[in-house]
């Protein structure tokens, strides 16, 4: 099984000179055409196959299969088991038995919030959305808010108050608290400390500026390992003050990034998302889009929608930026050299940039060094952006001006002996502060240590008090998002294991330790509706309450001008021979925090598809020149540190760098992310947060077995994306119609149906979709699919519906590349339907391809007939059906399936018949857009329509309409009712195929 | 050499051999109709539940509409066990201290819910919306039979998809008026058909047998 991943470079490179491989491709084993990938596509379950021939396993097959028909007969002739109704004793007024209520909060990542309404079941949450009313939602999320369904569930929650091991009342742990924080009194509270993470909430600010005017001597630090510190540092060189800067990306037809991935985790990404997407619809054919260049280090989602990329190593991405600010006249600029593959993509976006004056962005990666962040200041003031797609505003989080100082400062003064109480609450500093802090050693030398945290993870080991923490679900809190407006943070449930909240414990510092957190935040709310002159504050709170957005919080523009930023930031250091190391948050599961959570896990990651691990990413060449291949064990090092993992080769890679993803590695998340993956938190510096030059990687001749998706759905080389320029569009807009000729309709031998009253269909544009993976969990969330684990997936056996595929077009160094959502199509001719020997997946009035899984015998006959491989089989029973926290979590309208069956995409009919019940009941028909399934809910990018095909007034239909549309494989007449919008390039003339851009010669 | 078989093992051999067919279809339809047959689906057998409570007394006695209790019935997918608090509402008067009544008020008093044994059971994999049945005309008693004469409540019906299909693939045979869904003592009348016709125009409703209409 593993040797699908091994790989003969030289074919690559043999397959790409001699121009024979597919022009489209998913993955350099299908590039090179190995004989192990041959063999690989050729197997529909591939280890499956293997235990049928194998006579030991053939038997064991066997006998199972007996000992479950024997089940299967005796369970036949049971009669229903007796079930108890419990009602209420008495009912909550607004609470009808059987209709989800939805309420409005927020939930937050790295301290920014995203505002969301989350449905809750008689009491129990079971779905997160976004808020529309909510300026960093506007009605979608990520694929971080999605899962924090599941962290409020997760059995492996810490769930009592424990001291050194023993559990103990809050009663108590109040007590020492206070104990040790008055006797420090008449010291003003020198030496007691409080650890936090980034704060935007202004309850929790003003209770620590309380507890700080109360003990004067005492200290707030605050550390994020995926901070911000160097936003923060670059406005301070450029502005001489800390300054948010957030972007109006709606307003923007030339977008230069400089390794921002700001369509992937940046704080107000789901916005941004929302804003590029809008000037990347392309509707009619006179429709225009905007123009994104970008400039990375490692292959990002920011990367794969660019008009035209290049790959450099991350020193040059300042080299980039100085050079930029040169090209378009950025006063002081001194020239700068940049990689010859770059200089005519600067060049041509220099020139777009001044031609795009007060209509154009130059955005920095947070990432990016401070000096990188002045520069763009200065562009962005110099092309008139600064106030216009371009916003400055007071910093939103109540953060000091360096994070990474606030903690070093803190292990120094605990080393110097200075600390005598520490209070975590947060974060997990001892698993993800710099390696060179060696944060754990000095935690052990406070005298006392307490620790509120979600789980009792590394940092909770090593203090002597743990107080589990109440999940964003579970109290009451605020937020704000990252333009300043405020959430109220309300409670959907009563704490499942008596979590507490940063608002309690600093409620017990206080001088009324008897409050409620509820009180401390009204009071501030209160406080602020009387300030801002409201006529009703009882009236403002339950309005901010009930919307999940408070009215006027966001933070007033504000005009700043950029200095001189050459003479703040100094010459550029000179490049470093050797390998540079990238390093980055995970896109999945971030800087480790949900580890423990299997949706995260599972979730395969852009452009990889990798689960369950993280990797030392290469670009082919390097590899190459190393003798690399993917899942050799190899060791970096970086300033004497070194740790071991698996390489992985990544196409768009930049050469001589070498990407690792934080956050895997715990050893104390819980069950499921316990020693998964490799830690990189070693090889992190506070002298090199983010980028490390004079790397080296080695072979140690270990290899590991990786689970990746890459392979699975590879649907061999057919014109299956389809993508174009714009100019080629204008020239010949049906150009994604005519790659692949669709049969007539005659020529079926299936049965023909008659659709009368609805037809249900759903248009995808892969235009605007940006490879973000949120529909992914949102769709797992709401239809109850199961994590199966590492050993299962790399069997092929991963159960989600939707999958995002990546395809590459172009060379291995250079390659464009392309997302691609998939579900099930709901073929008008479906292939699975005809081969069912028991009817078990069957055709609907409306063209829905139903699944019915009580009828399913689990022959898997549909999944071989299926094309496009969207069927998943439960080869085990994947679902826990013990666990009484999860049974709390799933979606009461979706069956809950059991091991045998074949399940896959129904297009959310929970949500259609509910949809229609209503309409009927009101007697009208179902409105366009009332159906709105999981997946188009949730996509920040609005990619997914679905809707009514049979009404020529329908968004759908509209798609569907358009030149751009075309269905997947059309050319098998399976007639999906899922067709795609052909993705475009808004290629700039001047750099025609060259800057990563092809040609286009379809 | 003699033969072996008479000639009379002829008619044996085909008696044996059509016996075989018929016996494995006899058993083939035993099968099927005891799997329809009260003793599976356990129709007509009276439940017993934690308190006598009776919907006899209350429907045909005290003259309660169905919808006083099952509140949710023209709303909800769920008709809705009604909460202590509706029991309590006349219970707190009338029979205030009847020993029967004590779970009711042990429930109340301790706020511990009374847990109902469940009589229509339809499998978990079945999703059953009241909302839209009684929006269209089906009437109560249609399904549930004259519950105003069941002192314990038993199910008339065997709930199983062949019992449901039979009114989704022909609606007319059971539609009332709407205004007469919640009537218990409700008699079709004799031109029900022509009734049932009318009433499918007049609600617009369709004959939904796709399987996703209640399997999701």
């Amino acid at each position: 099984m593993s040797e699908h991943h091994d790989l003969d470079l030289a074919s690559i490179r043999d397959s790409l000179t001699g121009a024979s491989g597919p022009e489209y491709w998913r993955s350099l084993e299908e590039l090179a055409n190995t004989d192990a990938f041959q063999e690989y596509l050729h197997r529909e379950f591939p280890a499956q196959a293997s235990e049928f021939t194998d006579p030991v396993g053939r038997r064991q097959f066997l006998r199972l299969m007996g000992a479950s028909l024997a089940l299967a007969g005796v369970s036949a002739c049971t009669k229903q088991p007796a079930e108890v109704i419990v009602p209420y004793v008495r009912a909550p007024e607004e609470l009808v038995p059987g209709k989800p209520l939805f309420y409005a909060t927020a939930v937050t990542l790295g301290g920014y919030a995203t505002g969301v309404l989350v449905e809750s079941h008689e009491g129990r949450p079971t779905k997160i959305e976004g808020n529309p009313e909510h300026p960093a939602s506007l009605g979608a999320t990520d694929l971080f808010a999605q899962a924090q369904m599941l962290a409020l569930y997760d059995p492996d929650r810490s769930q009592a108050i424990r001291q050194q091991g023993d559990i103990r009342t809050w009663s108590a742990f109040l007590g020492a608290l206070r104990g040790v924080v008055e006797a420090k009194r008449s010291s003003q509270g020198a030496g007691l400390r409080i650890l936090t993470g980034t704060v935007t909430s202004p309850t929790l600010a003003r209770q620590m500026a309380e507890f700080l005017a109360a003990f004067p001597a005492a200290r707030w630090h605050q550390y994020e390992a995926a901070g911000r510190d160097n936003v923060r540092g670059g406005a301070q060189l450029a502005f001489g003050a800390i300054v948010d800067t957030r972007y109006a990306f709606d307003k923007a037809r030339v977008v230069v990034s400089l390794d921002a991935d700001f369509l992937g985790a940046m704080p107000g990404s789901v916005r941004y998302i929302r804003d590029f997407s809008a000037t990347r619809r392309v509707r009619g054919e006179a429709g225009g889009m905007s123009r994104l260049y970008a400039v990375e280090s490692a292959a990002g989602n920011t990367g794969a929608k660019a008009d035209h990329r290049a790959a450099v190593r991350p020193a040059d991405v300042e080299s980039f930026a100085r050079a930029l600010a040169a090209a378009v006249g950025v006063p002081g600029a001194p020239a700068a050299t940049v990689p010859a593959a770059a200089q005519k993509l600067l060049d041509a976006a220099a020139h777009d940039l001044l031609a795009n004056r007060g209509a154009s962005i130059v955005v920095p990666g947070d990432e990016q060094p401070p000096a990188v962040h002045a520069i763009c200041h200065a562009i962005n003031g110099v092309l008139g952006n600064a106030g216009v797609t371009v916003l400055h505003t007071d910093q939103v989080a109540s953060a000091p001006a360096s994070q990474l100082q606030s903690l070093r400062e803190l292990v120094d003064d605990i080393n110097g002996g200075k600390v005598d109480a520490l209070l975590i609450l947060g974060g997990n500093p001892a698993y993800d502060a710099p390696g060179d802090f060696r944060f754990g050693e000095a935690l052990k030398k406070a005298a006392f240590t307490a620790r509120l945290g979600l789980y009792e993870d590394e940092t909770s080991a090593l203090c002597q008090w743990h107080i589990p923490e109440a999940h964003a679900l579970e109290a009451w809190s605020d937020a704000r998002a990252w333009d300043g407006t405020a959430t109220i943070v309300q409670p959907l449930i009563a704490p499942l294991y008596g979590g507490k909240s940063a608002h309690d414990i600093l409620i017990g510092l206080s001088q009324a330790p008897g409050r409620a957190a509820y009180d401390a935040v009204r009071d501030t709310w209160k406080q602020a509706a009387a300030s801002a002159g409201a006529p009703d504050a009882e009236q403002f709170w339950r309005t901010a309450v009930h919307d999940g957005v408070v009215k006027g919080t966001a933070f007033p523009l504000k005009a700043v001008t950029a200095g001189n930023v050459f003479a703040a930031i100094g010459a550029a250091a000179p490049a470093a021979p050797g390998l540079d190391l990238v390093l980055r948050a995970d896109p999945t599961i971030h800087d480790g925090r949900f580890a423990n959570l299997g949706w995260l896990q599972e979730l395969p990651k852009p452009f990889t598809k990798l689960t369950w691990d993280n990797t030392v990413q290469l670009s082919p060449a390097t590899a190459s020149r190393l003798g690399l291949r993917n899942e050799d064990i190899v060791e970096v090092a970086v300033g004497g540190t070194s740790v071991k993992g698996p390489a992985w080769i990544v196409p768009g890679q930049a050469d001589d760098a070498v990407t690792v993803h934080l956050g895997y590695g715990r050893t104390r998340s819980g069950r499921v992310g316990n020693n998964v993956g490799f830690d990189a938190y070693p090889l992190r510096t506070s002298g090199a947060m983010w980028a490390a030059a004079g790397a080296t990687v080695k072979a140690t001749g270990g290899r590991a077995h990786l689970a990746s998706t890459q392979l699975h759905h590879d649907m061999e080389g057919r014109a299956i994306i389809r993508a174009g320029t714009l100019e080629q569009y204008r020239r010949e807009p049906h150009f994604a119609r005519e790659m692949a000729e669709d049969p007539p309709k005659t020529l079926t031998m299936y049965p023909e149906h008659k659709y009368e009253g609805y037809a249900w269909g759903m248009a995808i544009d892969l235009n605007t979709c940006v490879g973000c993976n949120a529909c992914v969990v949102a769709c797992q969330s709401e239809n109850n699919i199961p994590v199966v684990g590492r050993e299962q997936v790399a069997k092929g056996r991963e159960m989600h519906w939707l999958r995002v595929d990546t395809y590459y077009k172009g060379p291995a160094e250079r390659p464009e590349a392309y997302h691609q959502p998939v579900m099930c199509q709901h073929c008008e001719k479906a292939p699975c339907e005809v081969v069912c020997p028991v009817a078990a997946t069957v055709h609907s009035d409306e063209g829905l391809n139903d699944m019915v899984y009580n009828r399913c015998v689990g022959t898997r006959y549909c999944s071989n007939n299926c094309p496009y491989k969207v069927r998943r089989f439960n080869f085990l029973l994947y679902q826990d059906w013990d666990t009484p926290s999860l049974k709390l979590g799933r979606n009461p309208d979706v069956t809950v399936r059991s091991r045998g069956v074949m399940e896959k995409c129904t297009y959310c009919v929970q949500r259609i018949t509910q949809a229609k019940i209503t309409s009927e009941k009101e007697d009208r028909l179902v409105a366009d857009g009332e159906i709105v399934t999981a997946c188009q809910q949730v996509c920040p990018a609005e990619a997914i329509v679905f809707g009514d095909i049979n009404d020529p007034g329908s968004r759908v239909s509209k798609l569907r309409a358009e030149a751009l549309n075309y269905s997947l494989l059309g050319d098998l007449n399976t007639r999906p009712r899922t067709t795609y919008l052909a993705a475009l390039k808004n290629v700039n003339p001047v750099l025609g195929g060259d800057g990563g851009e092809h040609k286009d010669g379809e | 050499m003699a033969q072996t078989f008479h000639p009379s093992a002829n008619g044996i051999a085909r008696i044996m051999l059509f016996g075989v067919i018929a016996l494995v279809a006899a058993s083939g339809y035993l099968v099927y109709q005891t799997s329809k047959s009260p003793y599976v689906t356990r129709a007509f057998e009276a439940r017993q539940q934690p308190i006598q409570f009776s919907h006899e007394r209350h429907v045909a006695g005290n003259g309660l509409d169905c919808r006083y209790c099952h509140t949710s019935a023209e709303s909800a997918a769920v008709a809705g066990i009604p909460p202590t608090k509706t029991c309590m509402n006349c219970h707190s008067q009338i029979h205030s201290s009847s020993a029967y009544l004590e779970p009711v008020r042990s429930s109340y008093a301790n706020d511990v819910s009374i847990e109902w044994v469940k009589v229509h059971d339809l499998p978990d994999f079945v999703y059953f919306d009241h909302s839209i049945h009684v929006n269209k005309g089906v009437g109560c008693t249609t399904c549930h039979g004259r519950v105003d004469q069941m002192p314990l409540m038993w199910t008339v019906k065997s709930l199983q998809m062949e019992w449901c299909l039979d009114c989704h693939r022909a609606p007319e045979k059971y539609l009332r008026p709407r205004a007469a869904v919640f009537k218990v003592d409700y008699e079709p009348p004799a031109d029900q058909l022509a009734l049932g016709g009318q009433l499918v125009k007049d609600y617009q409703v369709k004959r939904l047998t796709s399987c996703s209409t209640c399997h999701r």
